[in-house]
Protein backbone atom coordinates (compact mmCIF):
# COMPACT_ATOMS: atom_id res chain seq x y z
CA UNK A 1 0.00 0.00 0.00
CA UNK A 2 1.96 3.63 -0.95
CA UNK A 3 1.25 6.58 1.05
CA UNK A 4 -1.18 8.19 -0.44
CA UNK A 5 -3.68 4.85 -0.19
CA UNK A 6 -3.15 5.23 3.56
CA UNK A 7 -4.37 8.54 3.71
CA UNK A 8 -7.42 7.87 1.93
CA UNK A 9 -8.33 4.66 3.65
CA UNK A 10 -8.83 3.92 7.33
CA UNK A 11 -6.09 4.00 9.27
CA UNK A 12 -3.45 1.15 8.60
CA UNK A 13 -0.70 1.21 11.14
CA UNK A 14 1.56 -1.79 9.25
CA UNK A 15 1.45 0.09 6.27
CA UNK A 16 2.51 3.00 7.81
CA UNK A 17 5.09 1.09 9.61
CA UNK A 18 6.18 0.11 6.15
CA UNK A 19 7.60 2.96 5.39
CA UNK A 20 9.86 3.15 8.77
CA UNK A 21 12.83 0.67 7.79
CA UNK A 22 14.29 0.99 11.82
CA UNK A 23 11.37 -0.37 13.22
CA UNK A 24 11.41 -4.09 11.34
CA UNK A 25 14.81 -5.17 13.55
CA UNK A 26 15.25 -7.49 16.60
CA UNK A 27 16.80 -6.72 19.92
CA UNK A 28 18.01 -9.41 21.86
CA UNK A 29 15.95 -12.01 19.85
CA UNK A 30 12.33 -10.34 20.21
CA UNK A 31 10.81 -7.40 17.70
CA UNK A 32 11.98 -3.87 18.73
CA UNK A 33 9.23 -1.89 20.39
CA UNK A 34 10.73 1.48 20.09
CA UNK A 35 8.88 4.52 22.63
CA UNK A 36 11.72 6.41 22.60
CA UNK A 37 10.63 8.67 19.65
CA UNK A 38 10.88 11.80 21.88
CA UNK A 39 14.19 11.44 22.22
CA UNK A 40 14.11 10.61 18.42
CA UNK A 41 11.93 9.65 16.42
CA UNK A 42 12.69 7.41 13.11
CA UNK A 43 12.65 7.96 9.38
CA UNK A 44 10.43 7.58 6.66
CA UNK A 45 12.07 6.01 3.70
CA UNK A 46 10.78 8.83 1.70
CA UNK A 47 13.05 11.11 4.05
CA UNK A 48 16.41 8.55 3.44
CA UNK A 49 15.45 8.04 -0.45
CA UNK A 50 14.91 12.39 -0.93
CA UNK A 51 18.61 12.47 0.87
CA UNK A 52 20.01 9.52 -1.41
CA UNK A 53 19.20 10.86 -4.54
CA UNK A 54 20.02 14.63 -3.55
CA UNK A 55 24.19 12.34 -2.76
CA UNK A 56 23.80 10.22 -5.82
CA UNK A 57 22.67 12.75 -8.68
CA UNK A 58 22.58 16.31 -7.38
CA UNK A 59 25.37 16.93 -5.50
CA UNK A 60 26.99 20.12 -5.45
CA UNK A 61 27.24 23.49 -3.57
CA UNK A 62 24.16 25.68 -3.48
CA UNK A 63 24.22 29.31 -4.44
CA UNK A 64 27.76 29.13 -6.23
CA UNK A 65 28.24 27.61 -9.81
CA UNK A 66 26.46 27.75 -13.12
CA UNK A 67 26.63 23.72 -13.37
CA UNK A 68 24.18 22.06 -13.60
CA UNK A 69 24.77 20.09 -10.72
CA UNK A 70 24.90 23.21 -8.77
CA UNK A 71 21.47 24.95 -9.90
CA UNK A 72 19.71 21.22 -9.18
CA UNK A 73 21.14 21.56 -5.59
CA UNK A 74 19.70 25.05 -5.56
CA UNK A 75 16.32 24.21 -6.70
CA UNK A 76 16.28 21.19 -4.30
CA UNK A 77 17.58 23.07 -1.07
CA UNK A 78 15.36 26.53 -2.28
CA UNK A 79 12.61 24.20 -2.62
CA UNK A 80 12.87 22.83 0.72
CA UNK A 81 12.36 26.48 2.50
CA UNK A 82 9.45 26.66 0.52
CA UNK A 83 8.20 23.34 1.93
CA UNK A 84 9.21 24.22 5.18
CA UNK A 85 7.86 27.70 5.21
CA UNK A 86 4.72 26.21 3.81
CA UNK A 87 4.18 23.36 6.57
CA UNK A 88 4.67 26.33 9.47
CA UNK A 89 2.71 28.81 7.42
CA UNK A 90 5.10 31.31 7.32
CA UNK A 91 4.14 34.13 5.40
CA UNK A 92 7.46 34.46 3.73
CA UNK A 93 10.71 32.22 2.83
CA UNK A 94 12.69 35.24 4.36
CA UNK A 95 11.06 34.09 7.67
CA UNK A 96 12.41 30.71 7.52
CA UNK A 97 16.30 29.78 8.57
CA UNK A 98 17.67 26.65 8.46
CA UNK A 99 19.49 25.68 11.78
CA UNK A 100 21.28 22.55 12.80
CA UNK A 101 18.75 21.64 14.64
CA UNK A 102 16.25 23.18 17.68
CA UNK A 103 18.81 24.23 20.27
CA UNK A 104 20.83 26.21 17.57
CA UNK A 105 17.90 27.98 16.86
CA UNK A 106 16.84 29.38 20.15
CA UNK A 107 20.92 29.94 20.33
CA UNK A 108 20.56 31.99 17.64
CA UNK A 109 17.71 34.18 19.00
CA UNK A 110 19.62 34.20 22.29
CA UNK A 111 22.72 35.88 20.83
CA UNK A 112 21.34 37.85 18.19
CA UNK A 113 18.36 39.17 20.27
CA UNK A 114 18.25 38.97 23.17
CA UNK A 115 21.84 39.70 24.01
CA UNK A 116 21.89 42.72 21.80
CA UNK A 117 18.48 44.57 22.89
CA UNK A 118 18.29 43.34 26.40
CA UNK A 119 19.41 45.44 28.99
CA UNK A 120 20.33 45.43 32.96
CA UNK A 121 17.28 44.72 35.07
CA UNK A 122 15.39 43.47 31.91
CA UNK A 123 13.29 40.07 32.74
CA UNK A 124 13.02 37.45 30.39
CA UNK A 125 10.62 34.55 31.59
CA UNK A 126 10.62 30.86 31.17
CA UNK A 127 8.75 28.21 32.11
CA UNK A 128 8.94 25.72 35.27
CA UNK A 129 8.92 22.99 32.42
CA UNK A 130 11.45 24.05 29.73
CA UNK A 131 14.26 21.76 28.34
CA UNK A 132 17.55 22.98 28.95
CA UNK A 133 17.98 24.48 25.29
CA UNK A 134 15.05 26.77 26.29
CA UNK A 135 17.00 28.53 29.77
CA UNK A 136 21.07 28.01 28.68
CA UNK A 137 20.76 29.74 26.30
CA UNK A 138 18.98 32.91 28.18
CA UNK A 139 21.63 32.38 30.76
CA UNK A 140 24.46 33.11 28.74
CA UNK A 141 22.66 36.56 27.32
CA UNK A 142 21.86 37.50 31.22
CA UNK A 143 25.41 37.04 31.89
CA UNK A 144 26.18 39.12 29.09
CA UNK A 145 23.31 42.23 29.33
CA UNK A 146 22.54 41.64 33.19
CA UNK A 147 18.82 40.63 32.70
CA UNK A 148 17.31 38.55 34.86
CA UNK A 149 15.36 35.42 34.39
CA UNK A 150 12.64 34.37 36.56
CA UNK A 151 10.38 30.46 35.71
CA UNK A 152 6.86 30.58 35.50
CA UNK A 153 5.60 28.31 38.12
CA UNK A 154 3.95 24.71 36.54
CA UNK A 155 1.05 22.65 38.60
CA UNK A 156 1.07 19.77 39.90
CA UNK A 157 -1.03 17.95 37.03
CA UNK A 158 2.10 19.75 34.62
CA UNK A 159 0.37 22.87 33.07
CA UNK A 160 2.12 26.38 33.28
CA UNK A 161 0.28 28.29 36.45
CA UNK A 162 -1.94 30.80 34.15
CA UNK A 163 -2.20 33.16 37.32
CA UNK A 164 1.06 32.68 38.41
CA UNK A 165 1.54 33.70 34.43
CA UNK A 166 -0.08 36.60 34.62
CA UNK A 167 1.23 38.66 37.95
CA UNK A 168 4.43 37.88 36.28
CA UNK A 169 3.56 39.52 33.08
CA UNK A 170 2.94 42.73 35.24
CA UNK A 171 6.53 42.95 35.57
CA UNK A 172 6.68 43.69 32.31
CA UNK A 173 9.13 41.17 31.14
CA UNK A 174 10.71 41.66 27.62
CA UNK A 175 11.14 38.21 26.39
CA UNK A 176 8.98 35.03 27.11
CA UNK A 177 10.25 31.84 26.12
CA UNK A 178 7.95 28.71 26.41
CA UNK A 179 8.07 25.25 25.16
CA UNK A 180 4.98 23.98 22.98
CA UNK A 181 5.01 20.40 23.79
CA UNK A 182 7.01 19.18 27.06
CA UNK A 183 9.67 16.60 26.01
CA UNK A 184 9.35 15.54 29.82
CA UNK A 185 5.48 15.76 30.27
CA UNK A 186 3.90 15.51 26.87
CA UNK A 187 1.60 19.08 28.37
CA UNK A 188 0.73 20.34 25.02
CA UNK A 189 0.77 24.03 26.30
CA UNK A 190 -1.87 26.73 24.92
CA UNK A 191 0.56 28.36 23.18
CA UNK A 192 -1.40 30.90 21.01
CA UNK A 193 -3.16 32.43 24.41
CA UNK A 194 0.10 32.39 26.55
CA UNK A 195 1.90 34.11 23.82
CA UNK A 196 -0.93 36.99 23.28
CA UNK A 197 -1.04 37.85 27.21
CA UNK A 198 3.28 37.97 26.61
CA UNK A 199 2.37 40.38 23.61
CA UNK A 200 -0.14 42.57 25.22
CA UNK A 201 2.73 42.61 27.68
CA UNK A 202 4.98 44.30 25.62
CA UNK A 203 7.40 41.11 25.27
CA UNK A 204 9.02 39.45 22.56
CA UNK A 205 8.15 35.78 22.30
CA UNK A 206 9.50 32.18 21.20
CA UNK A 207 8.63 29.41 21.18
CA UNK A 208 10.69 25.98 21.85
CA UNK A 209 8.79 23.48 19.28
CA UNK A 210 11.63 20.75 19.59
CA UNK A 211 7.83 18.38 20.30
CA UNK A 212 5.55 20.57 19.10
CA UNK A 213 5.81 20.06 15.21
CA UNK A 214 5.83 15.96 15.45
CA UNK A 215 2.66 16.13 17.27
CA UNK A 216 0.40 19.28 16.23
CA UNK A 217 0.00 21.30 13.62
CA UNK A 218 1.56 24.61 14.02
CA UNK A 219 0.85 27.47 12.53
CA UNK A 220 3.37 30.53 13.30
CA UNK A 221 0.85 33.03 12.56
CA UNK A 222 -1.60 31.78 14.12
CA UNK A 223 0.65 31.35 17.33
CA UNK A 224 1.65 34.76 16.63
CA UNK A 225 5.21 34.15 18.56
CA UNK A 226 7.58 36.17 17.49
CA UNK A 227 10.02 33.09 16.78
CA UNK A 228 9.27 29.46 16.60
CA UNK A 229 12.36 26.60 16.78
CA UNK A 230 12.15 23.22 15.07
CA UNK A 231 14.13 20.53 15.43
CA UNK A 232 14.48 17.97 12.00
CA UNK A 233 15.56 14.67 14.15
CA UNK A 234 12.12 14.73 16.23
CA UNK A 235 10.18 15.67 12.87
CA UNK A 236 10.87 12.27 11.58
CA UNK A 237 13.68 13.84 9.62
CA UNK A 238 17.68 13.83 9.34
CA UNK A 239 20.39 15.23 12.29
CA UNK A 240 21.45 18.18 12.02
CA UNK A 241 19.33 20.18 10.96
CA UNK A 242 16.30 22.29 12.26
CA UNK A 243 14.26 25.80 11.41
CA UNK A 244 13.76 28.85 12.47
CA UNK A 245 11.07 30.89 12.20
CA UNK A 246 11.66 34.80 13.46
CA UNK A 247 9.00 37.49 12.59
CA UNK A 248 11.04 39.45 9.45
CA UNK A 249 11.07 42.69 11.08
CA UNK A 250 12.93 41.22 14.33
CA UNK A 251 15.16 39.24 11.57
CA UNK A 252 15.84 42.60 9.85
CA UNK A 253 16.99 44.43 13.15
CA UNK A 254 19.14 41.33 14.51
CA UNK A 255 22.77 41.38 13.78
CA UNK A 256 24.31 38.29 11.80
CA UNK A 257 24.84 34.87 14.09
CA UNK A 258 28.00 34.29 12.41
CA UNK A 259 30.21 35.54 9.88
CA UNK A 260 31.55 33.88 6.18
CA UNK A 261 30.35 32.99 2.91
CA UNK A 262 26.59 32.79 2.06
CA UNK A 263 25.71 35.29 4.64
CA UNK A 264 27.31 38.41 2.72
CA UNK A 265 26.93 40.95 0.11
CA UNK A 266 30.44 42.47 -0.41
CA UNK A 267 33.32 41.98 1.68
CA UNK A 268 36.09 44.46 2.24
CA UNK A 269 38.71 44.88 4.35
CA UNK A 270 37.05 48.45 5.58
CA UNK A 271 34.03 46.21 6.33
CA UNK A 272 31.20 44.06 4.97
CA UNK A 273 27.68 44.37 4.35
CA UNK A 274 25.03 41.39 4.53
CA UNK A 275 23.22 39.19 2.66
CA UNK A 276 19.18 39.49 2.31
CA UNK A 277 17.09 37.25 4.64
CA UNK A 278 17.10 34.36 5.32
CA UNK A 279 21.07 34.26 4.02
CA UNK A 280 22.34 36.75 6.48
CA UNK A 281 21.89 34.55 9.43
CA UNK A 282 22.99 30.87 7.24
CA UNK A 283 26.74 31.37 7.18
CA UNK A 284 29.01 29.07 5.41
CA UNK A 285 27.74 25.73 3.13
CA UNK A 286 23.93 24.70 4.05
CA UNK A 287 23.29 21.27 5.03
CA UNK A 288 21.99 20.86 2.16
CA UNK A 289 21.16 17.18 2.20
CA UNK A 290 19.99 17.69 5.53
CA UNK A 291 17.27 20.49 4.17
CA UNK A 292 16.02 18.13 1.51
CA UNK A 293 15.59 15.45 4.15
CA UNK A 294 13.55 17.58 6.53
CA UNK A 295 11.29 18.46 3.45
CA UNK A 296 10.48 14.94 2.28
CA UNK A 297 10.06 14.37 6.20
CA UNK A 298 7.55 17.47 6.45
CA UNK A 299 6.17 16.38 2.79
CA UNK A 300 5.31 12.65 4.90
CA UNK A 301 3.60 14.41 8.02
CA UNK A 302 1.37 16.01 5.63
CA UNK A 303 0.66 13.81 3.45
CA UNK A 304 -0.13 11.20 6.38
CA UNK A 305 -1.66 13.74 8.43
CA UNK A 306 -2.32 15.23 11.69
CA UNK A 307 -5.48 14.44 12.24
CA UNK A 308 -5.04 10.87 11.48
CA UNK A 309 -1.70 10.26 14.05
CA UNK A 310 -3.19 12.07 16.72
CA UNK A 311 -6.36 9.99 16.43
CA UNK A 312 -3.65 6.73 16.41
CA UNK A 313 -1.25 8.46 19.45
CA UNK A 314 -4.08 9.22 21.59
CA UNK A 315 -5.97 5.89 21.39
CA UNK A 316 -2.28 4.67 22.33
CA UNK A 317 -2.04 6.99 25.09
CA UNK A 318 -5.07 5.57 26.72
CA UNK A 319 -4.15 2.18 26.08
CA UNK A 320 -0.99 3.14 28.02
CA UNK A 321 -1.63 5.41 30.83
CA UNK A 322 -4.75 2.85 31.91
CA UNK A 323 -2.87 0.03 31.63
CA UNK A 324 0.11 1.99 33.79
CA UNK A 325 -2.49 2.91 36.37
CA UNK A 326 -3.16 -0.60 37.46
CA UNK A 327 0.44 -1.63 37.91
CA UNK A 328 1.60 -1.82 41.74
CA UNK A 329 3.79 1.31 42.84
CA UNK A 330 3.40 3.19 39.76
CA UNK A 331 3.60 7.04 39.87
CA UNK A 332 2.94 8.94 36.44
CA UNK A 333 3.53 12.45 36.42
CA UNK A 334 1.89 14.90 33.67
CA UNK A 335 -1.80 14.68 33.67
CA UNK A 336 -2.85 17.51 31.84
CA UNK A 337 -5.72 17.07 29.93
CA UNK A 338 -4.16 17.91 26.65
CA UNK A 339 -1.11 15.95 26.25
CA UNK A 340 0.89 14.16 23.67
CA UNK A 341 1.86 10.01 23.83
CA UNK A 342 4.44 10.81 26.66
CA UNK A 343 4.05 8.22 29.86
CA UNK A 344 6.94 9.86 32.40
CA UNK A 345 6.59 7.43 35.48
CA UNK A 346 8.70 6.23 38.47
CA UNK A 347 7.73 2.86 40.37
CA UNK A 348 8.14 2.09 44.42
CA UNK A 349 9.82 -0.60 43.59
CA UNK A 350 13.00 0.51 41.19
CA UNK A 351 14.98 3.24 40.30
CA UNK A 352 13.88 5.00 36.86
CA UNK A 353 17.37 3.34 35.43
CA UNK A 354 16.71 0.15 36.62
CA UNK A 355 13.09 0.35 35.07
CA UNK A 356 15.08 1.21 31.80
CA UNK A 357 17.55 -1.95 31.94
CA UNK A 358 14.66 -4.30 32.68
CA UNK A 359 12.28 -2.95 29.58
CA UNK A 360 15.89 -3.07 27.22
CA UNK A 361 15.84 -6.70 28.05
CA UNK A 362 12.49 -7.06 26.87
CA UNK A 363 13.46 -4.97 23.28
CA UNK A 364 11.01 -2.16 24.64
CA UNK A 365 13.34 1.43 24.29
CA UNK A 366 12.12 3.96 26.76
CA UNK A 367 14.62 6.59 28.09
CA UNK A 368 15.44 6.92 31.84
CA UNK A 369 16.88 9.79 33.26
CA UNK A 370 16.01 13.59 33.82
CA UNK A 371 15.85 14.13 29.85
CA UNK A 372 17.73 17.87 30.26
CA UNK A 373 14.56 19.16 32.64
CA UNK A 374 16.82 19.51 36.13
CA UNK A 375 14.63 22.39 37.52
CA UNK A 376 11.01 20.34 36.23
CA UNK A 377 12.05 17.15 38.33
CA UNK A 378 13.46 19.19 41.39
CA UNK A 379 9.70 20.84 40.98
CA UNK A 380 8.75 17.02 41.61
CA UNK A 381 11.17 16.36 44.02
CA UNK A 382 12.86 13.65 41.93
CA UNK A 383 16.27 13.24 39.94
CA UNK A 384 14.72 11.16 37.02
CA UNK A 385 11.87 9.78 35.77
CA UNK A 386 11.23 6.42 33.13
CA UNK A 387 9.62 7.96 29.87
CA UNK A 388 8.39 5.58 26.88
CA UNK A 389 7.07 8.38 24.47
CA UNK A 390 4.79 7.23 21.60
CA UNK A 391 3.91 8.06 18.33
CA UNK A 392 1.92 7.53 15.24
CA UNK A 393 3.93 4.58 14.22
CA UNK A 394 3.32 2.95 17.48
CA UNK A 395 0.92 -0.17 18.09
CA UNK A 396 -1.10 -1.24 20.61
CA UNK A 397 0.43 -4.56 20.46
CA UNK A 398 3.66 -2.76 21.56
CA UNK A 399 1.79 -0.80 23.96
CA UNK A 400 0.98 -4.07 25.82
CA UNK A 401 4.55 -5.25 25.59
CA UNK A 402 5.51 -2.26 27.04
CA UNK A 403 2.98 -2.41 29.94
CA UNK A 404 4.06 -6.52 30.52
CA UNK A 405 7.67 -5.51 30.55
CA UNK A 406 6.74 -2.88 33.28
CA UNK A 407 5.02 -5.59 35.13
CA UNK A 408 8.25 -7.21 34.89
CA UNK A 409 10.34 -4.40 36.92
CA UNK A 410 7.76 -5.18 40.42
CA UNK A 411 8.56 -9.69 39.16
CA UNK A 412 12.50 -8.82 39.18
CA UNK A 413 12.24 -5.99 42.38
CA UNK A 414 9.90 -7.80 44.63
CA UNK A 415 7.70 -4.54 44.10
CA UNK B 1 13.81 -13.24 33.85
CA UNK B 2 16.53 -13.88 30.93
CA UNK B 3 20.21 -15.39 31.60
CA UNK B 4 21.30 -11.98 31.36
CA UNK B 5 18.58 -9.99 33.61
CA UNK B 6 19.72 -12.58 36.52
CA UNK B 7 23.79 -12.07 35.77
CA UNK B 8 22.81 -8.47 36.44
CA UNK B 9 20.20 -8.33 39.38
CA UNK B 10 21.78 -11.06 41.34
CA UNK B 11 20.14 -11.68 44.99
CA UNK B 12 22.88 -10.25 46.71
CA UNK B 13 22.76 -7.09 44.97
CA UNK B 14 19.03 -7.20 44.95
CA UNK B 15 19.49 -7.42 48.60
CA UNK B 16 21.90 -4.84 49.29
CA UNK B 17 19.98 -2.50 47.48
CA UNK B 18 16.68 -2.99 49.30
CA UNK B 19 18.84 -3.03 52.90
CA UNK B 20 21.63 -0.78 52.03
CA UNK B 21 24.12 -1.23 54.62
CA UNK B 22 26.19 1.49 56.52
CA UNK B 23 24.14 3.99 55.08
CA UNK B 24 24.60 7.08 56.74
CA UNK B 25 26.61 10.35 57.23
CA UNK B 26 29.75 9.98 58.99
CA UNK B 27 30.38 12.16 62.75
CA UNK B 28 34.27 12.57 62.62
CA UNK B 29 35.17 11.04 58.60
CA UNK B 30 38.53 12.09 58.14
CA UNK B 31 37.78 12.17 54.56
CA UNK B 32 34.65 12.54 52.32
CA UNK B 33 33.94 13.07 48.58
CA UNK B 34 30.89 13.25 46.10
CA UNK B 35 30.35 11.66 43.31
CA UNK B 36 27.40 12.67 40.63
CA UNK B 37 26.01 10.91 37.08
CA UNK B 38 24.75 13.41 35.95
CA UNK B 39 22.97 11.50 32.93
CA UNK B 40 20.95 9.40 35.94
CA UNK B 41 21.15 11.29 38.66
CA UNK B 42 23.11 9.38 40.88
CA UNK B 43 24.31 11.15 43.50
CA UNK B 44 26.29 9.40 46.45
CA UNK B 45 28.69 11.14 48.91
CA UNK B 46 31.11 8.57 50.81
CA UNK B 47 32.77 9.24 54.29
CA UNK B 48 35.62 7.27 55.78
CA UNK B 49 36.81 7.44 59.36
CA UNK B 50 40.79 6.30 59.45
CA UNK B 51 42.73 4.53 62.57
CA UNK B 52 46.37 4.50 61.96
CA UNK B 53 46.55 3.45 58.18
CA UNK B 54 43.54 1.53 58.43
CA UNK B 55 40.00 2.44 57.76
CA UNK B 56 37.63 1.98 60.57
CA UNK B 57 34.68 2.82 58.54
CA UNK B 58 33.38 3.83 55.46
CA UNK B 59 29.89 5.00 55.38
CA UNK B 60 27.75 6.82 52.94
CA UNK B 61 24.33 8.52 51.58
CA UNK B 62 23.59 7.98 47.89
CA UNK B 63 20.23 8.13 45.80
CA UNK B 64 20.07 6.12 42.75
CA UNK B 65 19.66 3.07 40.79
CA UNK B 66 20.00 -0.45 42.06
CA UNK B 67 23.47 -1.33 40.96
CA UNK B 68 24.98 2.35 42.37
CA UNK B 69 23.37 1.41 45.55
CA UNK B 70 24.17 -2.17 45.78
CA UNK B 71 27.87 -1.26 45.02
CA UNK B 72 27.71 1.64 47.60
CA UNK B 73 26.79 -0.23 50.09
CA UNK B 74 28.79 -3.91 49.22
CA UNK B 75 31.92 -1.43 49.17
CA UNK B 76 31.72 0.02 52.60
CA UNK B 77 31.56 -3.95 54.22
CA UNK B 78 34.45 -4.96 51.67
CA UNK B 79 36.57 -1.91 52.87
CA UNK B 80 35.98 -1.86 56.27
CA UNK B 81 39.37 -2.67 58.77
CA UNK B 82 41.58 -2.35 54.70
CA UNK B 83 45.11 -0.42 54.91
CA UNK B 84 44.93 2.54 52.55
CA UNK B 85 46.87 0.56 50.23
CA UNK B 86 44.79 -2.55 50.17
CA UNK B 87 41.66 0.00 49.50
CA UNK B 88 43.36 1.39 46.64
CA UNK B 89 43.83 -2.33 44.73
CA UNK B 90 40.86 -3.27 45.93
CA UNK B 91 39.26 -0.48 43.82
CA UNK B 92 41.04 -1.23 40.97
CA UNK B 93 40.15 -4.55 41.10
CA UNK B 94 36.96 -3.88 40.97
CA UNK B 95 37.14 -1.27 38.48
CA UNK B 96 39.01 -3.96 36.19
CA UNK B 97 36.35 -6.52 36.37
CA UNK B 98 33.65 -4.30 35.79
CA UNK B 99 35.19 -2.61 32.39
CA UNK B 100 37.41 -6.10 31.43
CA UNK B 101 36.29 -7.43 28.10
CA UNK B 102 38.73 -10.23 28.48
CA UNK B 103 38.06 -13.80 29.02
CA UNK B 104 39.86 -13.97 32.46
CA UNK B 105 39.56 -11.27 34.81
CA UNK B 106 40.56 -11.95 38.63
CA UNK B 107 37.12 -10.97 40.68
CA UNK B 108 37.90 -9.32 43.70
CA UNK B 109 36.36 -11.51 46.93
CA UNK B 110 32.77 -10.71 47.91
CA UNK B 111 32.30 -8.93 44.85
CA UNK B 112 32.19 -11.16 41.66
CA UNK B 113 28.20 -10.61 41.58
CA UNK B 114 29.07 -7.27 39.30
CA UNK B 115 30.69 -9.16 37.33
CA UNK B 116 27.66 -9.55 35.19
CA UNK B 117 27.12 -5.56 34.93
CA UNK B 118 30.17 -5.82 32.08
CA UNK B 119 27.33 -6.76 29.89
CA UNK B 120 25.58 -3.82 30.24
CA UNK B 121 27.78 -0.88 29.34
CA UNK B 122 25.55 1.76 30.13
CA UNK B 123 25.31 0.99 33.94
CA UNK B 124 29.26 0.67 34.39
CA UNK B 125 29.02 4.35 35.47
CA UNK B 126 26.28 3.06 38.48
CA UNK B 127 28.72 0.20 39.39
CA UNK B 128 31.59 2.18 39.81
CA UNK B 129 30.18 5.61 40.66
CA UNK B 130 30.68 4.58 44.77
CA UNK B 131 34.22 3.46 44.54
CA UNK B 132 35.34 6.60 42.31
CA UNK B 133 33.77 8.82 45.09
CA UNK B 134 35.57 6.83 47.35
CA UNK B 135 39.17 7.29 45.67
CA UNK B 136 38.41 10.89 45.41
CA UNK B 137 37.82 10.97 49.15
CA UNK B 138 41.00 8.87 50.01
CA UNK B 139 42.83 11.32 48.35
CA UNK B 140 41.66 14.32 49.33
CA UNK B 141 43.30 15.08 52.23
CA UNK B 142 40.42 15.68 54.32
CA UNK B 143 38.87 18.35 51.88
CA UNK B 144 35.82 19.12 51.77
CA UNK B 145 33.76 19.39 48.78
CA UNK B 146 35.71 17.05 46.58
CA UNK B 147 33.58 15.89 43.50
CA UNK B 148 33.75 13.44 41.27
CA UNK B 149 31.39 12.47 38.62
CA UNK B 150 31.32 9.12 36.21
CA UNK B 151 30.59 11.03 32.64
Amino acid sequence: MSLTDAVSAPWDVQAIRRDFPALHQEVHGQPLVYLDNAATAQRPRAVLEAMRSYYEEDNANVHRAIHTLSQRATDRFDRAREVARRFLNAASEREILFTKGCTEGINLVAQCYARVFLKEGDLILVSGMEHHSNIVPWQLAAEATGARIRPIPITDAGEIDRQAYRVLLEEGPKLVALVHVSNALGTVNPVRELVAEARAAGATTLIDGAQGAPHVKVDVQEIGADFYAVSGHKLYGPTGIGVLYGREELLERMPPYQGGGDMIRTVSFEGSTWNMLPNKFEAGTPNIAGAIGLAAAMEYVESVGYPAMQAQEQQLLERATAGLQTIRGVRIYGNAPHKTGVLSFTMDAAHPHDIGTILESEAVAIRAGHHCTQPLMARYGLSATARASLTFYNTEEEVDRFLLAVHKVNEVFGG
Amino acid sequence: MSIDLRELYQELILDHSKRPRNSRALEGACCTASGHNPLCGDQITVYVREEGDRLAEVTYVASGCAISVASASMMSEALRGKTRAEAEALVEAFQKMVTSTGETVETPEGLEVFAGVREHPVRIKCAVLPWHALRAAMGSDGGVGSHVSTE
